[in-house]
């Protein structure tokens, strides 16, 4: 796999960027970092980012993952944007609610209730 | 009805570098074996979640300061009843108790520092050895509910 090739299927919504995964693993750290810069790139592209993550194909991710994605949050909360994490397979869910970082990420069961509730 | 012998133990130690593909390759043995003894998903899940929270914590902390491409050794045993795994790198190694509790307010919001939770949270058993160096992690089959019988 080229060190530039994304992983990940970018579509924008109503205003919202919806991100989805194209690996069912989040596992590689080299990956992880790349997939937290294309993110990052589109946080900055925009003045109140409204991102959506769908984790819809996700089997496995790591702590590594876990960690991107506070980073994310805290870039989106510096840009006064909305963060929603969807599709969530209930094995993750767990590991969000083992590491209580269900308590800072707002975590909808589907793409569709995580759409509407952006303001 | 004669029934099939329970499949017996399978065990390994390899040394291995920070390579994705050899690290799916070694899961994949992993799996397999663990299939084969009806372990459930939900343990697949959890075994891999800890080896590889255990091997990228090797990579990322022990080896921080030894030539890229130095190995760790990762040994496995697989059970019908648990699967005994063993991580271990041949860095400076560090005290367990030096490792902040990642779920207080606090430290909720930094990125790092989950991935000895996870393997605790996970595993049976996980003692460190060595001076830090080498993770010993145990995991139990979960019992089945009994066979009803009517």
């Amino acid at each position: 796999m080229p060190a530039d090739e994304t992983r990940l299927r970018i579509t924008d919504q109503d205003g919202v960027t919806r991100v989805e995964f194209l690996d069912r693993n989040i596992l590689d750290e080299a990956s992880i970092q790349r997939i937290g810069e294309e993110i990052g790139e589109i946080i900055d592209a925009s003045s109140e980012p409204k991102l959506l993550i769908s984790f819809s194909n996700v089997d496995h991710m790591s702590s590594a993952a876990l960690g991107t994605l506070i980073t994310i949050h805290h870039k989106i909360r510096n840009r006064s944007g909305q963060l929603r994490l969807a599709d969530i397979d209930p094995q993750i869910k767990e590991v969000f609610s083992i590491t209580k970082l269900d308590r800072i990420f707002t975590i909808h069961e589907d793409t569709a209730s995580a759409l509407k509730s952006f303001g | 009805m004669e029934h099939d012998p329970e499949p017996t133990s399978v065990a390994d130690s390899i040394r291995i570098t920070n390579d994705r593909q050899r690290i799916e390759t070694l899961w994949n043995a992993l799996e397999s074996a663990m299939r084969e003894r009806g372990y459930p998903k939900a343990s697949t899940f959890a075994v891999r979640l800890a080896l590889e929270e255990a091997m990228t914590n090797a990579f990322r902390h022990g080896l921080r300061d030894m030539p890229p491409g130095t190995p760790i050794t990762v040994e496995y045993r697989i059970e019908p009843r648990c699967v005994c795994l063993a991580v271990e790198d041949p860095g400076p190694g560090f005290d367990p108790q030096d490792v902040p509790d990642p779920t207080t307010d606090e430290n909720l919001v930094r990125p790092g520092g989950r991935g000895l939770l996870l393997i605790r949270a996970y595993m049976t058993r996980a003692d460190f050895r060595n001076q830090g160096r080498r993770l010993e992690m145990v995991y139990e089959k979960p019992t089945e509910p009994p066979h009803r019988v009517d």
